[in-house]
């Protein structure tokens, strides 16, 4: 079955006419949909150098325009915790990646106070290179609108309390992420 | 140098990723469509940073230079959408 659509100046629709309509409305569709606009991230580490990638990527998404969740969990809860200096370290044993001054068998990093010695040397080494801290990278997130949202269950499960945790953040469940998440183009998960 | 007037400059040189367009973004939200915003930085990833955030957020990027080891971007701020 066909039928014969006319224009305006009642002329038949040619075949490029369709296309150029049919396009204009998808790339007009694509630009409606919420899903190029929100981002969301978990942030499940709880180390000094896992603490940068999901905070880094949420302060970007969210200079491109983009509203950003970031769900805390497990151990990622250490990086909204108000003790998030003290809390966040890098441990170089089982860390073959972790550039050393020089190269130490695990034997020699598995020793008292290299944790907190190599934890130091990560922070210098960043500052040194004015990348911004994390707490640089919390705050410039909460001025951008970025919601850090803290995992209820595992709050409970570590023991805290939703006074330990710095203002700004909130508090919620998986599915309440997963709300979040399933209107995203973009989830990560670190 | 560029002949170009800015109407707000964002100093973010010896900031690193992703602070020059955080520190972009946040001049931009006060400013008028149509103000030029001068960005300065020194790190390379900004090279990419600045063109792809303009254009994600309705910006026109009018010209880039580098003097010396500063990269500099002038942007005309578009219109929120």
């Amino acid at each position: 079955m066909s039928a014969e659509i006319m224009t305006t100046d009642n002329t038949p629709l040619t075949e490029d006419d369709v296309r150029r309509i049919v396009k204009e409305e998808v790339g007009a569709a694509l630009k409606k949909d919420p899903g190029m606009k929100t981002g969301a991230i978990v942030a499940s580490k709880g180390t000094l150098d896992w603490a940068y990638p999901p905070l880094i990527l949420a302060n970007a998404a969210a200079a491109v325009g983009m509203d950003v969740s970031v769900f805390f969990t497990f151990y990622g809860l250490n990086v909204v915790h108000k003790d998030f200096e003290k809390k966040l370290k890098v441990d170089p044993v089982g860390n073959p990646a972790m550039p050393m001054p020089v190269p130490m068998p695990d034997l020699v990093t598995a020793m008292p106070g290299m944790v907190t010695l190599a934890s130091k040397m990560m922070k210098k080494r960043f500052s040194d290179h004015k990348v911004a801290g994390i707490g640089e990278l919390i705050d410039s997130a909460l001025e951008m609108d970025v919601r850090l949202i803290a995992c209820q269950m595992t709050v409970d499960v570590f023991g805290y309390d939703q006074a330990d945790f710095l203002d700004g953040v909130e508090f919620g469940g998986a599915a309440a992420f997963m709300a979040e998440a399933r209107k995203s183009n973009l989830t990560l998960f670190v | 140098m560029s002949d170009i007037t800015e109407d707000v400059l964002v100093d973010a040189r010896e900031l690193m990723c992703p602070m020059p367009v955080m520190a972009a973004t946040k001049a931009a939200r006060r400013m008028d469509p149509g103000q030029v915003l001068k960005v300065m930085a020194t790190d390379k990833g900004a090279l990419s940073d600045i063109p792809a955030w303009a254009e994600s957020n309705g910006h026109e990027l009018i010209e880039q230079l580098t003097v010396g080891s500063d990269l500099v971007f002038f942007i005309r701020t578009g219109t929120p959408d």
